[in-house]
């Protein structure tokens, strides 16, 4: 059997991905997913402020969840389970997904299309390099959310979080309700990179202080963590000598950032954007393979669900409309990032393919203030985004009209941060 | 009585600060739009938060089963809500918004489920 579309991934984009194509009229849609069950990340993200975007109330993780399962067994679409996805291959017109799981052994599933949903991970201590022993009690904080959300064993007593991250935030409250003393969040740059609420409802609420400006530099303990010394940096992110900070604990939380999930996309030939660490995509994300799109934190990282899934509904859309051959090829528009953007998604643009308007998602790389976005083709200003406060940790999404774009032929769009024009 | 807060109604984030007059009402400065005061003066006179955690689950796939304060509750209640919510024990199967534990603390809210969770 031929597929028309299989997705790789059952989380929050690889569901509604699903969804949206079978709704456009793909016929044999497949999920694959390596977890026990479908929902990926939003299955331990117990909290609630989910899908204030989508569904207008807020939900906690698992509920968002499950709403977007129902609709995939309304709608018929299969799935398989704890079976893992090791390589995707093009073969002629067609791409060859190679997967293994406990039932079926090994078996390479053919399909028309291709949605890659496999979101992100974490940045490991590995990754950042702190020195001093390996004892345990050191978590990312997603696997502490797992531990304690989903398999029921607390992590720690005295905690230490490094990195304001979302994970970080959430969990720094969720250990304190569940009886842990959490004595400080330790942010080595001077703003933080979790959103504005988080702060607020998860370490303000809790008097949980944020340590800006500071990281740690050495962690004690041979067999459990016993303490952690921090310190204080400079502009350059150097730690200051002599103004380090013992701190006794028995557990680490690391909330340092999170990395799009891309091992098979890089294999398969997928062009990259070293900036996303994702793929380069289209208005509708489309790689620069034909038929195979990608969506979600597989393509950037987001800071919303909501937005996850408003771009996997591109995706689906954009896997039904190549299956029916009505996917423009053409590349009319690219996108740049100027100065104070770090990054803008989708980097490409087909007119032909866009309804009424490009929403294009990018971040800015420090906190701005009484600044705007502009959007320009060569040196005019074709849209401008006005917010009174720009922040590395909310992306900014920034909406520009077909009609906008249709006064130009073709061309590349940059985006800078600029002052507002008087 | 005098706090500092950051208001969360708008990414903006304003750093507020808000003073209890002695007629009861309140003095909010640093905010840059209406709905500032209004966020400060609820957190001031009535906080309340939603609580999600977890209860133990038999007999399911996951011996957790999330769970969450149908409404919010006062924030000064919220260790005494834990308390409580932490004695329960459900059997599945259980259903998103099956109620898992009634009237908490005697505030007529329910602690209700957050998801699906079949017989294992």
């Amino acid at each position: 059997m031929i597929y028309d579309v299989v997705i790789l991934g059952g989380g929050p984009a690889g569901l509604a991905a699903a969804a949206e194509a079978k709704k456009q009229g793909a016929e044999n849609v497949l999920i694959l997913e390596r977890d026990r069950e479908l929902g990926g990340i939003l299955n331990q993200c117990i909290h609630n402020g989910f899908g204030l975007h989508t569904f207008n109330e807020e939900l906690t993780g698992p509920e968002y969840a499950e709403r977007h399962i129902n609709e995939i067994v309304e709608l018929g679409i299969p799935y398989l389970l704890n079976t893992m996805v090791l390589d995707m291959v093009e073969h002629g017109d067609l791409k060859v997904i190679h997967v293994i799981n406990e039932n079926d052994g090994y078996m390479a599933i053919e399909s028309k299309a291709v949605i890659l949903t496999m979101g992100c991970r974490e940045r490991t201590s590995g990754a950042i390099g702190i020195p001093g022993y390996r004892p345990s009690g050191v978590f990312t904080a997603g696997t502490a959310q797992r531990f304690i959300n989903m398999e029921g064993y607390m992590c720690g007593k005295e905690v230490v979080i490094l990195g304001s991250g979302d994970i970080g935030l959430i969990m720094a409250r969720r250990m304190t309700l569940e009886g842990a003393h959490v004595q400080a969040v330790c942010e080595l740059m001077p703003y933080s990179n979790g959103l504005v609420r988080n702060i607020v409802q998860c370490l303000d609420d809790y008097d949980i202080p944020l340590k800006l400006s500071q990281t740690i530099t050495f962690i004690h303990g041979k067999d459990r963590v016993e303490g952690v010394t921090i310190a204080k940096v400079d502009e350059r992110l150097k730690a200051i000598p002599g103004t380090e900070e013992f701190i006794p604990c028995d557990t680490l939380l690391l909330s340092v950032g999170l990395i799009p999930e891309n091992e098979i996309t890089r294999h398969a030939g997928v062009e990259m954007d070293p900036r996303t660490s994702g793929s380069v995509v289209g208005e509708l994300r489309q790689t620069s393979m034909p038929g195979v799109f990608a969506c979600g934190n597989v393509v950037h990282v987001h800071d919303l669900v909501d937005f996850v899934s408003q771009e996997a509904v591109l995706a689906g859309k954009g896997a039904a409309k190549y299956l029916k051959g009505q996917l423009n090829a053409d590349v009319d528009f690219t996108t740049v990032n100027g100065d104070g953007i770090g990054y803008v998604v989708p980097q490409k643009v087909a007119i032909k393919n866009v309804d009424d308007s490009v929403t294009f998602y990018m971040r800015v790389r420090q906190v701005f203030k009484d600044k705007v976005v502009n959007a320009y083709i060569g040196d005019t200003i074709i849209a401008t985004k006005k917010e009174k406060k720009f922040l590395p940790a909310e992306m900014v999404n920034f909406k520009i009209t077909k009609d906008i774009l249709a006064e130009y032929p073709s061309g590349e769009i940059r985006f800078v941060v600029e002052e507002a024009k008087k | 009585m005098k706090k500092n807060m950051t208001c969360i109604v708008c990414p903006v984030g304003c750093q507020m600060t808000v003073e209890e007059k002695n007629d009861g009402t309140y003095d909010v400065t640093g905010n840059t739009c209406k709905r500032g005061p209004k966020y400060a003066v609820a957190e001031m006179t009535n906080p309340t938060r939603v609580v999600p955690t977890t209860v133990v689950i038999k007999n399911a796939m996951l011996p957790r089963l999330p769970v969450k304060t149908a409404q919010p509750i006062p924030k000064g209640q919220i260790f005494d809500a834990m308390a409580v919510i932490n004695q329960v024990v459900v059997q599945a199967p259980v259903k998103t918004g099956d109620v898992v534990l009634k009237n908490l603390l005697g505030l007529g809210i329910d602690v209700v489920a957050t998801r699906t969770m079949n017989k294992f």
